[in-house]
């Protein structure tokens, strides 16, 4: 066990699998009780018993973050079980459907949004009241490379993303001055459970998205939690409002 | 002590004072041999005197990094002093003078290029053979807020630092599959010496810049110096040609 999250209480919402797994992992790795939130109600009480297999201290709550009242109870049960919020990665969010901006229907664009932006934003909006009581805080929203730049048949996803890069960087400003810092992780092609949805399964789709990067490989969600986890750290305590590329050099070309 | 940096050697240019300085004492506590190098001899005999009584490892020597024989030779005795390199912060800069662009001189212009945007290149010039060498590394190059945004009176220098943020991507990209990773950092207003030149300078100029820090403070040179370091460690192996703000949100806005 290392020591950047000593004495915390960390929430990390999509806490089933893939970056928001590994982000729980780690922030308990680092000394933090960890409040591990899905909807996938399995893989969350399985993340919480990793953690606590490996002597950390965890909690699953099940909550949908496009849904208010589902939001505050979760923060509320956070606050309730470990008595205050440190950090939150707000980190659920959904790929969509894959088809072009014409085709998109209303109930496949109103998923994606109400998850991956109004979910982030509600998140922010319960978890801010409690930071600002204790003195402050840290928050890191999952954006994406998608949060940068365009990607064909993928306009709910690309718009949310985008939409999340700006809200972290309002957020930031607002709370700037009242010790909470507010920061936005961009990851490139991770080889998550999205991305096998994405890939169809399929080895050469997966080799043909590995291709895009510029290292020639997908990243690990491992490498995604250890930035997030350091950007809630003390270490990175002038960081604000920033959209962290974490990509292999996606963005860069 | 720390280990993000155990067992590395590292190189720290303009390393007399303020972030250089700090990156240095840093890179030492995380448990690297440092390499301090500046014009400066007395600072950076003191940086490393510091780093010693702190019971880490280090050298200096002067290079003017602007000078492509003294680049390559100050590379040259980091290899034959530690055996290797594996981390470099390319740091050294300065502020030039301060004029509009038209009224700008040739000889305000050329000193401020060939030092924060050539000094860069030339230094990755000469550290990215011997990385290749060893199967990889990992570069860091002080850019600056002023590398994303205009800055009035300062043509050269916002000019040089978005160059840093222009070449760093572009030797990320070419280097992305070779295991070495470039990255960028983007100060906002730091507490260095630079700094408190550019006051005295222009006290009325510079009210307005701090009174625009959202954060509602300076940041301080280990601020920096952090995501600097970390940046050099393996938990950022997947971050690769990113320009990093550390600004307290001043780009956000």
């Amino acid at each position: 066990m290392a020591d950047l999250m000593q004495g915390k209480v960390a929430l990390v919402t999509g806490g089933s699998s893939g970056i928001g797994r590994a982000t729980a992992l780690i922030f308990a790795r680092e000394g933090a009780r960890v409040v591990v939130s899905d909807v996938v109600i399995e893989g969350g009480e399985e993340t919480a018993s990793l953690i606590r297999e490996a002597g950390g201290e965890a909690l699953f709550v099940s909550a949908d973050v496009s849904q208010a009242a589902q939001v505050e109870a979760l923060v509320a049960k956070a606050v309730q079980a470990y008595g205050r919020l440190d950090a939150a990665h707000n980190n659920a969010g959904v790929e969509g459907s894959s088809m072009m901006t014409t085709d998109y229907t209303e109930a496949d664009w109103d998923q994606v949004i109400a998850i991956n932006l109004t979910g982030v934003w509600l998140c922010m909006k319960y978890e801010i009241p409690h930071m600002l009581k204790s003195g402050g805080g840290a928050i890191v929203n999952t954006s994406s490379a998608a949060g940068l730049l365009g990607f064909r048949r993928g306009s709910a996803y690309v718009a949310s993303k985008h939409g999340v890069v700006g809200l972290t960087k309002t957020a930031a400003l607002e709370y700037a001055k009242s010790g909470i810092r507010v920061n936005a992780v961009c990851p490139g092609a991770i080889d998550t459970p999205m991305m096998g949805r994405l890939t169809d399964h399929r080895p050469h789709r997966a080799a043909k998205m590995a291709s895009f990067e510029p290292v020639g490989r997908m990243g690990s969600p491992q490498e995604i939690a250890e930035s997030v986890v350091w950007l809630c750290s003390g270490a990175a305590s002038f960081v604000t409002g920033h959209a962290m590329s974490v990509d292999g050099g996606l963005v860069a070309q | 002590m720390g280990t993000l940096t155990s067992g590395k050697v590292a190189l720290v240019t303009g390393a007399s004072s303020g972030i250089g300085r700090a990156a240095a004492r840093i890179f030492a506590r995380e448990g690297a041999k440092v390499a301090v190098a500046d014009v400066h001899v007395a600072g950076a005999e003191e940086t490393v005197k510091m780093i010693q009584d702190a019971g880490g490892e280090a050298f200096c020597m002067k290079a003017d990094v602007s000078k492509a024989a003294e680049v390559e030779a100050m590379v040259g005795a980091v290899v034959e002093t530690y055996g290797r390199l594996d981390c470099a912060y390319n740091n050294a800069g300065i502020e030039g003078a301060l004029a509009s662009t038209a009224e700008y001189t040739e000889a305000d212009w050329a000193p401020v290029i060939a030092i924060n945007l050539t000094g860069v290149w030339l230094c990755m010039k000469y550290e990215i053979p011997h990385m290749l060498e060893s199967g990889g590394g990992a570069i860091v190059n002080t850019s600056s807020a002023a590398g994303l945004l205009g800055a009035p009176r300062m043509p050269a220098y916002v000019a040089s630092k978005h160059g840093v943020v222009g070449l760093t991507k572009t030797a990320a990209l070419e280097y992305a599959k070779s295991g070495i990773r470039v990255n960028a950092v983007c100060p906002g207003i730091i507490d260095t010496s630079m700094v408190g030149r550019l006051r005295e300078r222009r006290p009325k100029m510079f009210q307005k810049i701090e009174a625009g820090e959202p954060i509602g403070r300076m940041g301080q040179p280990e601020e920096i110096a952090e995501t600097a370091v970390w940046l050099c460690s393996d938990a950022a192996s997947f971050v690769t040609g990113h320009a990093m703000a550390v600004d307290g949100g001043i780009v956000a806005q």
